[in-house]
């Protein structure tokens, strides 16, 4: 099958999946159960790598801008940038394609091989709508508290590493992280994130959907999931980048 | 009723099915024969519109099923209930939920309503005890009666039941016949059961197809099984040693009548 054949197939079960919902309070029942699912359970992974994220890059920053032509307070400034620009939005979607489209990819191949989404469609439900759009629109509203929750432990983590190893004042890097701040960094930063939430759950949902075969291409899917997740988060965020910030 | 006119089905360059003329009779049990790798669960999956044919039809009490519109496919759907080979039972959901699965998504009922219809069904196929249970901590055979119960929650018209006795021990396979038997006769059901154990064919089979090489070779009653001259259904019947047994039994009774 060719990619454009792909790419006309992942629009139809899009348009599928976009249908008016059967019940609407089963879907709902079933939305909040992905939140808790795809979302909450990635709160550790999220928090865990956010924090040494951030004391990682400023240790980075101070050791690449020791200059005494440079302030002091340019550590604090250069953590906040990265974290809220790139690192929070792109490098955690890239971490919850691993976390988050594998489960997905996973469980709805394991349901198509298994002859359980065979068994939604005999009964008259609509099975992409049932088992992708509560996914969807779980991680479209989920990973926007994540990336928040990304971006504050980030810099307090370069904010407790920088008082730890002395590398950067308390004051200097206070004074940084207020410097030139730019609210709408965070609402380019929250729009990357809600493009990234819907590629995960949709390429993820679409990988295996599509499963042919047994365990193996359950497996098989879950990879491609993954790898495809990245691809095209990769692509829209340069896409993104090029649309939103110049 | 159910017919199955002219309908051919492939994939790829790989034809399954060619020229399959059919009828499937309600209130009798009617059985897709076959050797493995034959064409009859893709027949099945054909008639309930899981697989799109090439060419031909298939009409549900004379109403072509892929000509009707989205809707009218999804309310023929609401009336089928279909037991997969593998049970298909959802993981996540135990005992209970799966049975009240298509009443919840479909049913006009109050919960406790729903409930005591689940637990009605679990108790015609009786599984009453296992209702807490997630599937995966039943055998095998539990798993395609909770399959069954499913199936029957939404009263349906129209009863596919692919491979029952796959993986069952032979005692459990009677049962499993008997409900299949008894649930016909109680819902006045239109039961389709692809199937290639002959011991099954010999109990319950009242009108029986048999599939060769993606073609319908022969159909007939359970009684003109045994003195077809079909030669490749001779060949599938009577493959096993019991079989044989059996049909030089029944030659030998009426040898003796005459």
């Amino acid at each position: 099958m060719g990619t454009l054949a792909h790419i006309g197939r992942y629009f139809i079960l899009l348009k599928a999946t976009f249908t008016r919902p059967e019940r609407f309070k089963i879907y709902l029942n079933r939305t909040l159960e992905e939140m808790d699912l795809l979302g909450i359970k990635s709160l550790g992974i999220v928090a865990l790598l956010s924090f040494f994220m951030g004391a990682v890059i400023t240790i980075q920053t101070k050791t690449n801008i020791d200059s005494p032509l440079i302030q002091a307070w340019v550590v604090g400034f250069a953590t906040r940038q990265s974290t809220i620009l790139e690192f929070s939005p792109t490098i955690i979607a890239l971490i919850l394609a691993g976390k988050v489209g594998s489960n997905i990819a996973a469980e709805i191949g394991s349901m198509r091989v298994n002859e359980q989404i065979d068994a939604l469609d005999i009964m008259g439900v609509n099975s992409a709508g049932y088992l992708i759009l509560p996914k969807v629109i779980a991680t479209v509203l989920i990973n926007p508290f994540l990336v928040i929750v990304s971006m504050f432990l980030s810099i307090f983590g370069g904010y407790l590493v920088g008082m730890a190893t002395g590398i950067v004042s308390s004051v200097d890097y206070l004074q940084g992280i207020q410097s030139g701040f730019i609210p709408y960094h965070v609402v380019y930063a929250l729009i990357k994130t809600v493009v990234f939430a819907f590629v995960i759950a949709t390429v993820s949902a679409y990988q295996g959907y599509y499963t042919k075969g047994g365990t193996r291409e359950v497996g098989i899917s879950s990879t491609k999931a993954v790898v495809y997740s990245d691809v095209v988060i990769l692509i829209a965020n340069y896409a993104l980048t090029q649309m939103l910030l110049i | 009723m159910i017919e199955v006119k002219h309908l051919s089905k492939r994939f790829g360059k790989v034809q399954v099915l060619t020229d399959i003329n059919a009828k499937f009779y309600k209130g009798r049990i009617n059985q897709i024969i076959g050797k493995s790798g034959s064409g009859k669960s893709v027949l099945a999956k054909c008639i309930v519109g899981l697989h799109q044919p090439e060419e031909g039809e298939v009409l549900y009490d004379g109403k072509s099923f892929h000509a009707m519109e989205v809707d009218e496919k999804r309310d023929i759907r609401k009336r089928i209930g279909m037991l997969f080979q593998g049970s298909a039972l959802f993981d996540s959901l135990t005992v209970l939920q799966n049975v009240m699965f298509p009443l919840q998504m479909f049913g006009e009922m109050p919960k406790s309503e729903m409930a005591e219809r689940a637990h009605t069904c679990l108790q015609r196929v009786n599984i009453m005890d296992k209702d807490k249970l997630f599937p995966a901590e039943l055998s095998g055979g539990m798993q395609k009666r909770v399959g069954i119960a499913r199936a029957i929650a939404m009263n349906p018209e129209y009863l596919f039941v692919d491979e029952p006795n796959s993986g069952l021990d032979p005692q459990t396979s009677i049962l499993i016949d008997d409900l299949i038997k008894e649930l016909t006769e109680e819902f006045n059901t239109t039961t389709i059961v692809i199937t290639h154990d002959m011991n099954s064919v010999m109990e319950i089979g009242e009108n029986i197809l048999f599939i060769s090489g993606g073609r319908l070779a022969w159909t007939g009653s359970r009684d003109e099984l045994l003195d077809t001259d079909n030669q490749d259904l001779n060949e599938f019947i009577f493959a096993g040693s019991l079989m044989r047994n059996a049909k030089e039994f029944m030659r030998g009774k009426s040898s003796g009548k005459r």
